[in-house]
């Protein structure tokens, strides 16, 4: 516990933009450079799209699952459709899209988030781990193995946010009894009903001792 | 969710700055409210002004009390040892709210800036006087379940769906806001704001200002600290009723107490007048339940919501024995 306030370490103006508004200015530009025919021969190619999707991209590092990706992406596009569209790492669900249910559970720096109420632009830097990333090679994570063990699913839509869910939920200390663990896992949401199996594994996984 | 221009700013002097220029971006930190809402269409700013970089996340002692930096994190304060210890009430207050994963997300500037879960508001083909002003309220003849019994307007019923709100009003919280010209710091009971006529503003935020900290005095409520949430599931639901109850014992005489109601109202709601009976009274059932009875004084219902009215002064009651321990 520092009893300073942390200096600004940086005095940067603005670390980083996106082009919209040099967009806007372009386009106004390129219009009245243009011939009537050339905008409408142009509209009709869709370049103006086009065009838009490169200003409106924003350059993101970013490491998943240990591996480094230097992409761009537009603002509004979430950490989850990120994963799963541009990376195709499927694994991590979409369930309700609204922060609610839990499917799209992945850990940001070693902290679980739900991924669909974030922003992929937001993660610069950032070491995001998705339920591909947790097994070494073959040998499944030890939260898969009791998973398994103790048949913590039906359908299999909502267990790879569970798994994500219930390994911090253990880093975090919060993994100390059933009712703890009912309390600190009620973000993820099984329409199957498979919370009891759920709680026994996590508490198998807590007792085991391992550092996960 | 419709495109937006994103700028990522580095120092505070930089965002204030960019909010002086563009007074109508929008902060975002955690983003767990904000996204949501423009997902839905409920809110489309055409600027996001991204100010996680900025050096806001601390929480530390001060000669006041303790100083938490806008961008500290609700689960971070929730586990922080000095919080638990000293101001548990925060912690369990946290704790009752969302989910471990939105806890992660949410920031206390950004929590204070959650916007109502009223369900007309959400819905974009309904009249809401919140997100569009004069097209009507939705909730005052329909389902108003889940509304305000105290401070209504007759343009809005919604209230304001944070439990950290709660403990921070009734723990004499200070808020420190900044803009490009001035700092200026206000009793966080005074940043939330009634409805009124003007619905759509839920907090005296001027739109060049951000939240840089929150401070809270030191108290001596540790050892007789209680957050009551009634819900509709036992977990990860948002409040019918919370009561955040906060009392300083010298034997069973209740030397000084804090009492504030989620679920009630537009603002959290503080219960002066109940903290006034109660003063220098014994703890006890009696005394608890005359203080619940002045605390719902001038509470009206909607229809739906009438049950609040027996909810709620049971609800005052439970945390006042469960924080003075004689349950």
């Amino acid at each position: 516990m520092s009893d300073q306030k942390q200096p600004e370490t940086q005095e940067k103006e603005l670390i980083c933009s996106s082009r919209r508004g040099f967009l806007k200015a372009t386009t106004a530009l390129t219009a009245i450079a243009l011939s009537p025919s050339l905008i409408t021969k142009a509209a009709l190619q869709h370049a103006d799209e086009r065009l838009a999707a490169f200003f409106e991209k924003i350059p993101l590092n970013i490491e998943v699952n240990g591996k480094a990706y230097q992409m761009e992406t537009e603002p509004r596009e979430t950490l989850l459709d990120f994963v799963r569209e541009r990376l195709h790492l499927t694994g991590t669900k979409k369930g309700c899209d609204h922060g609610q249910c839990g499917a799209c559970t992945v850990h940001v720096d070693g902290i679980r988030v739900n991924s669909c109420l974030t922003l992929a632009v937001m993660q610069e830097g950032k070491k995001i781990t998705t339920i591909e990333g947790i097994a070494n090679g073959d040998k499944l994570h030890p939260m898969q193995e009791a998973f398994l063990k103790n048949d913590g699913f039906q359908c299999g839509y909502c267990t790879p946010g569970q798994i994500m869910s219930a390994i911090a939920c253990i880093n975090e200390g919060h993994a100390n009894s059933p009712t703890e663990i009912r309390e600190f896992m009620s973000g993820n949401i099984c329409r199957c009903g498979a919370y009891p199996n759920i709680v026994d594994a996590i508490v198998e996984v807590k007792n085991g001792g391992m550092k996960l | 969710m419709i495109n937006f221009d994103y700028i990522r700013m580095g120092s505070i002097s930089s965002a204030v700055k960019a909010l002086d220029k563009f007074p109508d971006a929008k902060i975002i930190a955690g983003g767990s409210n904000l996204i949501d809402l423009m997902k839905r269409n409920v809110m489309a700013p055409t600027k996001l002004i991204d100010i996680n970089p900025l050096p806001l996340k601390y929480i530390h002692t001060t000669k006041q009390g303790v100083q938490i930096g806008a961008l500290a994190l609700n689960s971070q304060a929730a586990d922080h040892e000095l919080i638990k210890t000293k101001y548990p009430l925060l912690s369990m207050a946290i704790n009752a709210g969302a989910s471990a994963q939105l806890r992660n997300m949410a920031t206390f500037g950004g929590n204070m800036m959650q916007r109502t879960r009223c369900s007309y508001f959400y819905d974009t083909t309904m009249p809401c006087n919140k997100r569009e002003p004069n097209s009507g309220c939705s909730a005052l003849t329909g389902i108003n379940r889940m509304h305000g019994i105290f401070g209504t307007s007759d343009v809005c019923i919604a209230v304001n769906p944070s439990d950290m709100n709660v403990a921070l009003v009734a723990l004499d919280a200070k808020v420190i806001l900044k803009s490009a010209k001035k700092e200026r710091t206000i009793a966080f009971a005074d940043f939330h704001k009634l409805a009124g006529d003007s619905p759509q503003l839920d907090n005296h935020l001027q739109k060049n200002e951000m939240i840089t900290d929150i401070i809270i005095p030191e108290n001596q409520f540790y050892n007789n600290s209680y957050y009551l949430k009634v819900r509709d599931r036992h977990s990860y639901a948002f409040a019918l009723i919370s009561v955040a109850a906060g009392l300083e014992m010298d034997g069973q005489n209740i030397k000084k107490v804090r009492l504030a109601m989620g679920g009630v109202a537009h603002k959290p709601w503080r219960l002066y007048d109940a903290e006034n009976f109660l003063q220098g009274k014994t703890a006890s059932l009696q005394n608890f339940e005359e203080a619940a009875k002045i605390a719902m004084k001038g509470a009206k219902s909607y229809g739906h919501n009438d049950f609040k009215l027996a909810l709620a002064p049971s609800s005052i009651v439970e945390a006042l024995l469960k924080a003075s321990h004689l349950s």
